[in-house]
């Protein structure tokens, strides 16, 4: 696996350009490949969801602060979006940024007072935010009509285009995922970056380095939390309806489940995840609930088998504190043998 | 010469334990000073509470004539005083080169619009931190290593890497947590002469060391500490010969119980 992943890399490294645009190319093809709007439903889906777990992985993976109650920031994103496009009148390109934006501010509400927590103590307040924001809009019936939801949300449009089905809307997701991917990888690699990773390897390390520890976990949060409010925004009118039930605390497991199987701290890895439990889902579609066994099973089997995830960072603490020196490796091969 | 760390009846209870009881402490920049004491003596504890790790029960610290009592750690790092931990803290799954480039976070201002749009701060910040990240691998020769996981390197490279990445942020005061622990005597005289190569550099340091050898022969001044208390303050020769000092290491009941008999 890691070296079919490293020659991968080199390929991709030594011929960037080409495979960028490549790839670009292939992708903008998929709506002709597949005219069924059945099938570019799922592959939607997948790209809703490589940006909520992109997003839920800057947080768990790169600063290392477990968030379980992502589906709340979700949810705050989709309702900004809907009640501003229905009460405000407000443009959908207008709308993606300050539902972000809007989202990250609660991103930072909910870090201020959780500083100093971390690990499951972190997690346990996240759960909490997540069902607090869910019972509000259930029950916040003059802003978000209750259990009624919201009905009607303004499709989107560009230049007199309307983008109403899912092969059209396909196109929003993916600018919004490319985007996504390009800025994060971009942060990843800077001081930003860096900062985070240092946090999640060695707090106290990192806080005698002068990285102000706090405020890097805080700007994490909003930073996550920001795209958890775009995705939120470009959901709300694909479904052109959203009610509370879409933003459960499964939901927020769901998008965890995606990011610990493909994997916390790279960027391949929530992509992977999202293809490979989105289309599970599709699979055991005729076993209905069932299925949550068998995520249960896989997720225990990853957590086993390869704590780090299908694409996680191997070189880092969520590999399971484990360092394996090429040596090392050569010789277990060797007595495994004999 | 002038003062540049200073510490005024720095004290430390953890509840009733008297860890650290009224230190007085005064260095002088250029200098190696050096916390000598049994285990136990709080000097560690003394340490953690100048690098704002602990805060301090009572008393006060300065660092070049500002006071820096009860600031975060992250805040000291940034008035220039950097430090190294007893039992190593590197991290451990990144090269030698990552550990280091994290060291410079306090000179560097990027943010995420800056590293988004790569302006021109960032590309600034980057080739800075690249160019200085090599040259301080290759001043504390760790050239050869520089792409290599920190955690897979030896003990006392690894000892090298820590001291690298505080130096990274070009410290007033570099203050070093036994850095000769778990060294075989090899490592331990090329550590001895590191630090006063560092020195001659100009570093101001501090260290905490168990190996009398090494202490005496680095150190211009010492300080003595025994259960939180400072029994002894002076040169390497003065400090051994001290009857305290002496008492403090060796104990007394040998010698009087010879004289009885």
């Amino acid at each position: 696996m890691n070296q079919l992943m490293n020659k991968v890399q080199k390929l991709w490294d030594e011929h960037k350009i080409v495979s960028m645009a490549v790839l670009f190319i292939l992708l903008l093809t998929v709506p002709s490949v597949f005219p069924k709007n059945y099938i570019m439903g799922i592959i939607c889906r997948i790209l809703l969801y490589i940006l909520l777990a992109g997003g839920l992985n800057v947080i768990n993976g790169y600063s290392s602060q477990f968030c379980i109650g992502y589906a709340g920031f979700f949810c705050i994103g989709a309702y900004a979006e809907a009640i501003l496009s229905l009460k405000a009148g407000m443009n959908f390109w207008i709308l993606l940024p300050i539902s972000g934006i809007i989202t990250a501010i609660f991103g930072l509400l909910i870090a201020l007072p959780t500083l100093r927590l971390s690990g499951k103590y972190l997690s346990i307040v996240t759960l909490g935010f997540s069902e607090i924001i869910r019972l509000t809009v259930l029950n916040w019936n003059g802003l978000t009509g209750g259990p009624m939801g919201i009905k009607g949300i303004a499709v989107p449009s560009l230049f007199g285009l309307e983008f109403k089905s899912a092969i059209q809307y396909y196109y929003i997701f993916l600018f919004l995922v490319i985007l996504f991917v390009f800025a994060t990888s971009r942060v990843i690699k800077s001081r930003i970056g860096r900062a985070w990773m240092s946090i999640r390897e060695d707090e106290l390390a990192a806080k005698s380095l002068g990285v102000e520890a706090s405020k890097y976990k805080a700007m994490n949060f909003m930073y996550g939390a920001f795209w958890a409010g775009i995705a939120g925004a470009a959901y709300a009118p694909y479904t052109r309806y959203i009610d509370p039930t879409f933003f459960t605390l499964d939901e927020g497991f769901n998008i965890l489940a995606m990011v610990i199987v493909g994997g916390m701290g790279t960027m391949v890895g929530p992509i992977a995840g999202s293809i490979v439990i989105n289309i599970v889902t599709e699979l055991l579609r005729p076993i209905s609930e069932y299925r949550m066994v068998v995520y249960a099973i896989l997720i225990i089997g990853m957590m086993w088998l390869r704590p780090q995830g299908l694409f996680g960072a191997t070189q880092s603490i969520l590999s399971g504190g484990k360092i394996m020196k090429k040596s090392d490796r050569g010789k277990k091969k060797g007595r495994e043998a004999a | 010469m002038s003062i540049i760390l200073e510490a005024k009846k720095v004290s430390k209870y953890f509840g009733g334990l008297k860890a650290v009881d009224e230190v007085d402490m005064s260095i002088n920049s250029g200098e190696i000073f050096g916390i000598i004491g049994p285990n136990g003596a709080g000097k560690t504890t003394f340490f953690n509470m100048c690098s704002g790790v602990y805060s301090l029960t009572r008393g006060g610290i300065w660092l070049s004539n500002e006071n820096i009592t009860g600031m975060r750690s992250e805040r000291i790092a940034n008035k220039g005083l950097a430090r190294t931990f007893q039992n190593i803290q590197l991290f451990k799954f990144m090269s030698v080169m990552e550990n280091v480039k994290i060291g410079f976070h306090v000179h560097t201002k990027t943010n995420v619009l800056n590293a988004i749009l790569h302006t021109s701060t960032y590309r600034k910040d980057e080739q800075f931190v690249n160019r200085r990240a090599l040259e301080i691998v290759e001043q504390v020769g760790l050239s050869p290593y520089k792409d290599t996981m920190a955690g897979n390197l030896s003990y006392g490279i690894q000892r090298r890497v820590e001291i690298a990445r505080a130096l990274a942020l070009d410290p007033k005061v570099l203050l070093l947590d036994e850095p000769a622990a778990g060294m075989n005597p090899n490592e331990t005289r090329d550590l001895m002469l590191f630090i006063k190569k560092l020195n001659k550099d100009g570093y101001t340091i501090v260290v905490i060391e168990h190996d009398m050898k090494f202490v005496m022969n680095t150190c211009d001044r010492i300080l003595v500490l025994n259960f939180g208390k400072k029994i002894c303050e002076g040169n390497p020769d003065h400090v051994k010969n001290d009857p305290l000092v002496q008492e403090a290491y060796f104990g007394k009941g040998l010698l009087t119980k010879e004289a009885d008999t």
